[in-house]
């Protein structure tokens, strides 16, 4: 049950902003539920629990806010966001 | 030589627990051990311990399974009915492996029963008691001044195997005053650490964790064995009892606690008839000093297992004797305590019985 | 380059939960690892999970935990609490474990004004035995032993377990909050903040009541499961701190047999 290392897969961007932790994903959608800019989708493929997985696309993470929304009510912590640092806090 | 004092049996086990380092109480309300959370409210406060007078036994022990998992030397007494409440947390306690001190002071039952000194319990105490497969190191005292000894060693090995240990008492040994030597207060810094106790892993260690759930058969069966290789080498090392004229004996007297004393009065009496009697007392009901019994049954006469129950040890006696001698039965029920002359008229009959032809009294079994 | 403004909490191990799709156990857990980060009290805090869904929580939070009998969190926390008063306890029970078969225990934890945070996940089910009926059960909401809706002459009316122990002087923090969307979950995270600043503080008992859902024994997808909290369970359990005065002073302490190692703390 405990993992070795984090897997972040879905897009090699270094500017994403929204990454998903993909076989923690069960497919529950509650991400997309929350998504004010309704970017998040589950993808065609398996994940290895056999769920499928959310993902965001490379074109739609520059339309990502950083809002959090989504993270805030993963209940698997799989979504990690980034901000650009000018923005950091 | 240490002052000798008067003390009353319930008081001396919670004194007798402090000393040994005891700093955690939780308990509730019951006759006949009320003396035992009444001076641990007073006493324990002033040895920088805690008691806590909790709302129910079943909640009393939980609290002493959170205290002990803390690394806390920590104890818990009732009666009778209060124990079979607390039977849930003892089978989580020996599941878990946290060590702590149960004392019963049994009263009779079944149900609400009565106040009064019985023996009931000793199938509940020696046999499970609460769910699942587990042992635990089950004291028998005869006097105050063993109750202290054994309350002194109890928490030592509970620490050990890291199991519970239960001083099983009555309601005699609770209410009488005998003279007694207490023993010097141990010293806290000696106590040996705990490395599995939850203290917050200071961010130092893996976080350890109290626990007794096993989802995986395979993974409960392992920690299953591993109990019972713990209750083998409990049972290999931890059996005591005493021996009493057995070189001359033909009939043997096996009697626990108050029963014990009652039989070492008859014993002594029936001794000074001619009646070649000696005795047998468990200290440690589980484990059961089998080996003593299987021994000296190759030689004797006959055994005579005196109970405040309907027969509880005797099964334990039986197994160890099997058909090498018989083994007759006297008992009190309901808070009665056989009184040292029916022992004696007992033991005049088995010993005119095994001296005659025919061998089996009313109640030879 | 980018700033990483948000990750798994370090309180919370590197393991995936097994609760069901959507289940917001796997929320309730990081806010209370978050928590437990941002008061830094990760090297000082004990955990004491009950059972239920929830029964596995010792292999989810990065520290010390004891795992205790149905109902008996409150009881097993009150013995590691006066052994350790310098750590931070906390158990996590859910509804059938606290409302039902442990109201004993929590009643007179927060009676006794214990110093220690409780949190209590509501979600008017029994999860983790199939979907029956719990005390929490809203009137009307079916589940395997209230076959056609829970009825009021059969089986009594939903508890309200944070307003019941907000009358208890020994409570100094009571607060009902919910996670069925992003803002909530917020005010959720500062409640269970809230909760064990309390205890930091000495205030006495604390408890966060999160209202949750089980979309697999409601039969519902956990959209709809959220929206059904929403719709259904808040009526009936508002939101709201019930009870944010201090409490009684903290009960009188014990000193451990165990030598205590530095902990360091921000």
């Amino acid at each position: 049950m405990v993992r070795d290392s984090r897997q972040v897969k879905g897009g090699t961007s270094l500017d994403k902003k929204v990454a998903f932790d993909e076989d923690r994903c069960k497919g529950c959608e509650l991400c997309i539920e929350a998504c004010p800019k309704e970017i998040i989708h589950l993808a065609e493929h398996f994940n290895s629990k056999g769920f499928h997985p959310a993902t965001v696309t490379a074109e739609d993470q520059a339309k990502c806010t950083t809002c959090l929304l989504c993270a805030r009510m993963c209940p698997d912590t799989v979504i990690e966001i980034f901000r650009p640092d000018r923005v950091a806090r | 030589m240490a002052e000798q004092i008067l003390m009353k049996g319930n008081e001396a086990i919670a004194e007798a627990a402090i000393r040994a380092g005891c700093r955690f109480f939780a308990g509730y309300p019951i006759t006949p051990q009320n003396e035992i959370p009444e001076y641990m409210a007073k006493r324990l406060f002033e040895v920088g311990g805690t008691f806590i007078q909790a709302e129910s036994e079943v909640s009393a022990i939980n609290m002493v399974y959170g205290a002990a998992g803390a690394g806390t030397r920590a104890m818990t007494s009732s009666s009778s009915p209060g124990i079979s409440l607390k039977q849930e947390g003892i089978s989580y306690m020996a599941g878990a492996e946290l060590p702590a001190l149960v004392v019963n002071m049994v009263r009779a039952g079944p149900g609400l029963g009565g106040i009064q000194p019985a023996q009931g319990d000793y199938f509940q105490a020696t046999k499970g008691g609460g769910h699942g497969d587990y042992r635990l190191l089950v004291f028998v005292p005869a006097s105050v001044q063993e109750t202290i000894d054994l309350a002194g060693q109890a928490f030592e090995l509970a620490e050990r195997y890291r199991n519970p240990v239960m001083i099983l008492g009555d309601a005699v040994l609770g209410q009488m005053m005998e003279p007694v030597v207490l023993p010097e207060p141990a010293d806290l810094a000696k106590i040996p650490q705990k490395t599995w106790a939850t203290t917050g892993t200071g961010g130092t260690r893996r976080p350890n964790v109290i626990n007794s759930l096993y989802l995986d058969a395979e993974l409960c069966e392992k920690h299953n064995y591993k109990l019972q290789e713990k209750y083998r080498q409990m049972a290999e090392r931890e059996v005591r009892y005493e021996e009493i004229g057995l070189d001359d004996a033909e009939i043997v007297l096996t009697a626990y606690g108050t029963s014990a004393r009652v039989a070492i009065s008859a014993m002594k009496r029936a001794r000074s008839e001619g009646i070649k009697v000696g005795m047998i007392r468990p200290i440690t009901a589980w484990p059961f000093p089998y080996e003593p019994f299987r021994k000296t049954s190759e030689r004797v006469k006959a055994f005579l297992d005196i109970e405040m129950s309907a027969g509880q040890m005797i099964e334990d006696v039986r197994l160890a004797v099997q058909d090498r001698a018989p083994i007759f039965f006297f008992n009190r029920m309901g808070g009665m305590v056989p009184t040292p002359k029916a022992v004696l008229e007992e033991i005049r009959r088995i010993d005119h019985s095994v001296k005659g032809d025919k061998l089996g009294g009313r109640l030879g079994v | 380059m980018s700033v990483k403004v948000f990750e798994r909490p370090k309180a919370l191990s590197d393991v995936i939960f097994h609760y069901c799709p959507g289940c917001t156990h796997g929320v309730i857990h990081r806010l209370v690892a978050e928590a437990i980060d941002e008061l830094g009290v990760q090297g000082k805090t004990i955990g004491v999970a009950s059972v239920g869904c929830s029964v596995l929580a010792y292999n989810y939070f990065n520290v010390d935990f004891q795992q205790a009998a149905h109902g008996r969190a409150p009881a097993v926390a009150t013995g590691i609490k006066r052994c350790l008063p310098d750590r931070t306890v906390f158990t996590y029970q859910g509804d059938g474990d606290l409302a039902s078969i442990g109201t004993a225990e929590i009643v007179h934890a927060a009676m006794r004004g214990e110093n220690i945070t409780v949190i209590f996940v509501n979600n008017a089910i029994y999860g983790m035995t199939g979907g029956q009926m719990a005390p929490t059960t809203l009137i009307g909401q079916s589940t395997t032993t209230s076959p056609g809706g829970r009825k009021p002459e059969r089986a009594g009316r939903p508890i309200r377990m944070s307003e019941m122990l907000s009358q208890l002087e020994g409570a100094a923090y009571i607060a009902r909050v919910s996670t069925h969307n992003a803002a909530q979950v917020a005010r959720a995270k500062q409640a269970i903040k809230k909760a064990f600043q309390a205890q930091a503080d000495k205030k006495g008992f604390a408890m966060v009541e999160v209202l949750s859902t089980c979309p697999t024994n409601w039969g519902m997808t956990p959209r709809e499961a959220l929206k059904w909290l929403e719709e259904n369970m808040l009526p009936v359990y508002p939101l709201g701190e019930l009870k944010t005065e201090p409490g009684l002073p903290e009960p009188s302490a014990v000193k451990t047999t165990v030598p205590t190692r530095e902990v360091k703390t921000e």
